[in-house]
């Protein structure tokens, strides 16, 4: 079994860095997604693990081999890419068997015509037919097999790419973006087919996606890229409910984080806009708190809000309100009984239990906190 | 329906400007000429008669014709596939080099803009048997000197040379256009999928995708090719001893030496003949082969 490991890869264009040093590990059979927003350096990183393009410091091994300065061919992975990068001119079948017909087939017994001719290459050849259908079949691409490309919807070009991707069963699979040029409802259902291709081939595979649904739903270990650094690796549990950075906070989860400044004391003591919050922290200083949606509710005691609308979600409720003392945005998930008793404009509190508050010092960095025994929060 | 009437009343006054264009200065002529076929007329003459078929009999029979047909024919394969593997053979060494892209692409596009005419003379003299630099150089290097446009056994190739030179950068150009159009990312496919050197992308992404591209280029160098004149009616005409004769030379002299305009309309016709069979021919069986989507 193989993973990838990559240490310490440095890329820059020009004087521009795009990564800046990045160490990562893709276990034997791991599923790991690599997020960011766009232009993060997720996808170079990618291809340079891919060989396609080059490193300016770092090492990549794939299973036991160093595979820094060999020629992508010769790194035994295979990449679905983001627009699928299909032959036109050859049929689905032809497509599929691309990576074998190049590695098995000498260049005289891959020509057209006359390559059918020299011994052997007819054996060759059925051996790869073969396999081109069982790689096809459980994408349901059976029927499709003698069509071109052109002739494909979006979603069956797709299969067609993760067919070529699996065929080889190669030693690693990468994949960019393969959902992003889908629709909403192709999406979710693909989803779950790589999830089961992954499965059934139990290769380590890394995944590039800028959609943290995609990221949280189909991964082992989530990594979160952003300005060409990793900023944390962990499960997606733990990227969601226990970030190691704000960035990480403000860019998992929908509706987005609620940040609020708040300051803590010469005791560690943490207030926000002057009234405590009911933690205690070993930082001094300016903080950042941020709150989940759903960890905020209406209480006796907790944030002062003035409710602007309600969103009805049909499972749940999105209260948008603001921050009495500062006008921050706050948006809170409620349960949809909760509607009664909530007035748009009148003053309420938002309560939240101290252990789902997280708190960031000045650097973004997330610092430790705990409730305070000694304060209720008012 | 009254509205739909007025509309098509007032579509057809905004084309007349266009329709009567081309029926002045394309319709007509074209009629003209195959109507001219038929006849005896020259130039000149204030009367014609209708003759039928004998025209075409007279260029069966002709041997001066079958000889301008069989030159022309030599010239077009020639050209035609030289100046289209040159082409494509410039315009990756051009798209593969670091720097100068612009540059080589203006140098090898110079003959394009260039007027033939005046260029001939230039080729005159580098081709000249005694002080021509081409010579010069195969003397020096101890080679024979030929008479490369004044000889039957050389005018041909020195004329195909020459129409050579004229194309090849713009048929580079149209492939450079081509290439430029071919998704990045299907070679980086390709070098996943295990193409190990440049020949194996080339197989499996350069030439099937330039598809398109080569059947233009293909179709537009044939039609250029069969074109030739200029050069012939400045350095040769038509010889030595018939030798460098090809078709549209011989229906301007057939027209505008002897004056005899019905021949050489027979002519014409016989040369816009073999243009729209050759174009059926290539969008018929070609066009099949190279649009996949």
């Amino acid at each position: 079994m193989a993973g990838i490991t990559i240490s310490g890869v440095v890329r820059q264009f020009g004087a521009t860095p795009v990564l800046r040093g990045v160490s990562l590990t893709v276990e034997p059979g791991e599923f790991v997604a690599l997020v960011g927003p766009s232009g993060c350096g997720k996808t170079t990183l990618m291809r340079i693990i891919a060989g396609i393009e080059t490193a300016d410091a770092g090492e990549i091994v794939i299973g036991d081999r160093p595979v820094t300065r060999l020629r992508p061919a010769e790194r035994d992975i295979a990449m679905v890419f983001q627009s699928y990068a299909l032959y036109p001119h050859l049929t689905v079948r032809e497509n599929i068997a691309v990576p074998l017909a190049m590695r098995r087939l000498s260049a005289p017994e891959r020509m057209p015509l006359l390559g059918r001719l020299l011994p052997g290459a007819r054996a060759k050849r059925a051996a790869i037919d073969e396999e081109v259908v069982r790689a096809a079949a459980p994408l349901g691409l059976e029927a499709l097999l003698d069509r071109r490309p052109g002739q494909l919807s979006g979603g069956q070009r797709q299969r067609v790419a993760l067919a070529r991707a699996v065929v080889r069963r190669p030693a690693a699979f990468l994949m960019d973006e393969p959902l992003s040029n889908l629709d909403a409802a192709l999406r979710v259902q693909t989803r779950r087919e790589i999830v089961d291709i992954h499965r059934a081939a139990g290769v380590a595979t890394l995944y590039v996606t800028h959609d943290q649904a995609e990221a949280l739903t189909m991964a082992d270990k989530v990594a979160v890229m952003m300005g060409g650094e990793l900023l944390q690796v962990a499960s997606p549990e733990a990227i969601y409910a226990d970030p190691a950075d704000l960035r990480v906070a403000g860019f998992i989860g929908s509706p987005r984080i609620n940040t609020l400044a708040a300051e803590a004391d010469a005791a560690g003591r943490v207030t926000v806009a002057g009234l405590p919050a009911g933690l205690r922290t070993e930082a001094r200083g300016a903080l950042t708190l941020a709150l989940r949606p759903e960890a905020l509710r209406p209480a006796p005691a907790g944030l002062p809000a003035v409710p602007e609308h309600l969103e009805f979600l049909g499972d749940g409720l999105l209260l948008h309100a603001r921050h009495a003392p500062d006008g921050t945005p706050l948006i809170a998930r409620l349960a949809p009984e909760a509607r009664e008793g909530l007035q748009p404009g009148a003053a309420l509190k938002l309560g939240f239990a101290p252990g789902r508050a997280l708190l960031f010092g000045a650097d973004g960095r997330r610092v430790a906190s705990r409730a305070d025994a000694a304060l209720v929060p008012a | 329906m009254r509205r739909l009437a007025g509309e098509a009343v007032a579509g057809a006054l905004m084309t007349l400007p266009a329709g009567i264009a081309y029926l002045l200065l394309l319709l007509l002529p074209t009629l003209a000429t195959v109507l001219l076929a038929f006849t005896d007329y020259e130039l000149g003459a204030t009367a014609l008669g209708w003759i039928g078929l004998d025209n075409f009999r007279e260029m069966l029979a002709d041997r001066g014709f079958g000889v301008s047909v069989r030159n022309t024919l030599v010239y077009v394969g020639l050209v035609t596939p030289i100046s289209i593997l040159g082409g494509l053979g410039l315009a990756l060494l051009v798209e593969a080099g670091a720097k100068g892209r612009a540059f080589f692409r203006a140098v090898f596009f110079l003959p394009v803009v260039s007027l033939t005419v005046a260029m001939a003379a230039a080729w005159q003299y580098l081709l000249h048997p005694t002080i021509g630099p081409v010579n010069a150089a195969l003397r020096a290097m101890g080679l024979g000197t030929p008479f490369w446009l004044s000889s039957s056994d050389t005018v041909l190739l020195s004329l195909a040379a020459i129409g050579v030179w004229e194309s090849i950068g713009f048929n580079m150009v149209l492939f450079m256009a081509g290439l430029t159009a071919i998704p990045r990312e299907l070679y980086a496919a390709a070098e996943v999928d295990g193409a190990r050197g440049g020949f194996d992308r080339f197989r499996l992404v350069t030439w099937p995708l330039l598809g398109p591209t080569t059947l233009f280029v293909l179709t537009i160098s044939m039609i250029r090719s069969l074109r030739v004149f200029d050069t012939v009616a400045v350095l040769t005409q038509g010889g030595p001893n018939k030798a460098s004769e090809v078709l549209l030379f011989t229906m301007y002299q057939q027209g505008f030496t002897y004056l005899r305009l019905g021949y050489s309309a027979a002519i014409t016709l016989v040369f816009l003949a073999v243009v729209l069979a050759l174009m059926w021919v290539q969008t018929q069986v070609l066009d099949k082969r190279v649009h996949y989507a």
